[in-house]
């Protein structure tokens, strides 16, 4: 507050000296008048500042323009070598044959799909648990140790997350398993669920801690244990707040890529097998990208084409969870 | 009329209470495993990599030869890529949030440019990667150089500057600003004397944040073709680099456990430029940031 009040003291010391100076000679009004004459040239930038920003803020909006129109006209040149038909229904995806590779989606988004429920299976219970947890059992000094910890592990890059799936967590799931391949969806999946973890946690304990106080002593007033009043109070009372970060969650599972690109292999298929190697849409991407797949093939803009199939996932899981936070608030 | 039958009660209250004490360890114990995993992380990745961790490490190019590898190109590189990203994304995402908070009127348009953020964030880094690839690979002709990766990682961090940066000038209180205008200050005057002066410490913390959020992604550098294995350092912007999180990759994906060792040792030196980065954000958070 005090560096502020001096820094508009710096600012309006022009004004002062000007004003000491010149009591006797001038009224307030000319010196105004002065004043605003002089800065003809401060009044342009006073003019052209608000544009000038207006035009920052158009390069995020430029963004997701550029993101999608890319996307389209990319994935359009692709669908000139490849039908829609063949990209949607076709079972199989091989693209490296020259003479009569196959381009079917169904099995990038069914390594998508596996690594993403795996993901859920183990995020969803635990970052529940901790919200709740840190909400309502947890000490004013435990949270304080917990949420930083929780920030860290969600501020860990993600390569090396793939790092500890492949050297760490198959190893361990090997010997628990041992028709386990060294490449698989188990051990990315599992990796996943904990990197999403906190952030599940951490927005379903705001939308907890949000829950006023007086419902909770409500409850416990006629006689409900904090079990109860944590699943039976509050719980419904951020519902919406919980299914949204569970939906945000997903989302980045989805879009996650080194993880399944260093622990999941490149053998995209339509199994239901969670031991063995798969890719998801991510990993192929990547595995293209670090190829050498010449500019204008068909492998190349297959790379939009599945660009596109991803994005659009995404896109519609974020917006299901910012429909449902609105949708279904509740207001206290 | 007895409504509540008492024997009842006392007897679903001895499963109700158990159920209780249980519930609350189980909670408890998942918390924990959580932070049990962090630790094993941690710990694995120390272990792991510390024989490797030393000043030859930081200063070697990358080489076929475990014993004689090292960090330096990679490390090299991650500075460049910061030295783009810090400005552009500052700049682009200030300017973007002094316009939101302060000249935006309530409309459409603005609505639109909100809601076109908050999407931006849920957009997977990889598809970032594709547009960087098309646009400043391919039509700028930028090539696979620093200034490719770093507009494209600019662009993808750009949203949490702008949601760090908002909710710094949101903070700053309306008094100073009438203060400043009752003086005679022009618009732009108080936003450069006042506000910003006061929201800066916000700012920073943000733009620390995003920038440590850049020096750890992956996937669109990838994806933009940079190389994973580099043995000579950049001069100019238009040149080619290599950074940490690549660097980690291309050891990760070899066979050998001499390279994975090497992996964990540069993922020591990626966590520790983090943690520094970090610890300085709070560090601005907690001594300049002021309440009001």
């Amino acid at each position: 507050m005090v560096k502020c009040a001096s820094h508009l003291v710096i600012g309006m010391k022009g004004v002062f000296k000007l004003a000491t100076q010149n009591t006797n000679s001038f009224s307030v009004q000319k010196m105004i008048q002065e004043k605003k004459k002089k800065k003809s040239a401060g009044g342009i930038t006073e003019k052209i500042m608000p544009y000038i920003l207006f035009l920052t803020a158009a390069v995020s909006v430029l963004t997701t323009i550029g993101i999608v129109l890319t996307l389209i006209f990319e994935t359009f040149l692709f669908f000139d070598a490849v039908s829609i038909k063949e990209f949607f229904t076709a079972k199989v995806w091989y693209p490296f044959s020259e003479t009569n590779g196959s381009f079917g989606i169904l099995p990038l988004v069914m390594g998508t799909l596996k690594v993403t429920v795996i993901a859920a299976i183990v995020a969803v219970p635990i970052g529940l648990a901790s919200a709740i947890y840190l909400s309502e059992y947890a000490t004013d000094s435990a949270r304080r140790i917990i949420k930083p910890i929780l920030e860290v592990l969600a501020g860990i890059p993600t390569i090396v997350y793939g790092f500890f799936a492949l050297t760490f967590v198959t190893p361990i799931l090997r010997d628990i398993i041992p028709s386990l391949e060294i490449f698989n969806a188990l051990s990315p999946g599992i990796v996943i669920g904990i990197m999403i973890t906190p952030m599940i946690a951490s927005l379903s304990e705001d939308a907890m801690t949000s829950v006023p106080n007086s419902m909770r002593e409500g409850a416990l007033a006629l006689g409900a244990t904090k079990f109860e009043v944590a699943i039976k109070v509050v719980l419904p009372a951020a519902i919406s707040g919980i299914v949204a970060s569970i939906v945000l969650g997903i989302s980045r599972a989805i879009g996650e890529t080194m993880i399944v690109a260093v622990a999941g292999g490149s053998t995209p298929n339509l199994e239901w097998d969670i031991t063995g190697s798969i890719q998801t849409m991510t990993a192929y991407i990547v595995q293209v990208s670090q190829g050498d797949v010449g500019y204008g093939t068909t492998i190349y803009y297959s790379i939009y084409a599945v660009g596109m199939t991803l994005f659009v996932f995404t896109l519609v899981m974020n917006l299901l969870a910012q429909y449902i936070t609105r949708r279904f608030r509740e207001e206290y | 009329m007895n409504l509540i039958n008492h024997e009842t009660v006392v007897k679903r209250m001895k499963s109700r209470l158990s159920k209780n004490s249980i519930s609350k360890w189980i909670f408890f114990a998942l918390t924990m495993f959580v932070l049990l995993i962090l630790g094993i992380l941690l710990f694995r990745i120390f272990s792991q990599g510390f024989g490797y961790l030393d000043l030859q490490f930081l200063q070697s190019l990358p080489s076929r030869k475990p014993e004689n590898a090292g960090v330096y190109a990679a490390l090299i590189g991650t500075i460049w890529l910061m030295a783009v990203v810090a400005p552009v994304s500052l700049l682009l995402g200030v300017g973007t949030a002094i316009y939101l908070e302060e000249y935006a009127k309530d409309n459409v348009i603005t609505n639109f440019i909100k809601v076109n953020i908050s999407n931006l964030a849920g957009v997977p880094s990889i598809v970032f990667g594709l547009l960087g690839l098309t646009v400043f690979v391919r039509a700028l002709a930028f090539g696979t150089s620093v200034l490719a990766a770093g507009l494209t990682m600019s662009l993808l961090v750009l949203p949490v500057i702008i949601v760090a940066a908002q909710e710094a000038i949101r903070a700053v209180p309306n008094q100073l600003r009438e203060a400043s205008f009752g003086l005679g200050a022009t618009k732009w005057q108080t936003i450069v004397r006042i506000v910003l002066p006061a929201a800066i410490p916000g700012i920073l913390t943000g733009g620390i944040l995003a920038l440590s959020r850049a020096i750890g992604e992956t996937a669109p550098l990838v994806v933009l073709g940079m190389p994973l294995f580099l043995a000579f350092l950049p001069k100019t912007l238009l040149d080619s680099i290599t950074v940490l999180p690549l660097q980690i990759y291309n050891w990760t994906g070899r066979p050998q456990v001499e390279f994975h060792a090497l992996a964990a040792a540069g993922i020591i030196v990626l966590l520790v430029m983090l943690i520094i980065m970090n610890s300085i954000a709070v560090l601005i958070r907690n001594k300049f940031q002021k309440r009001y």
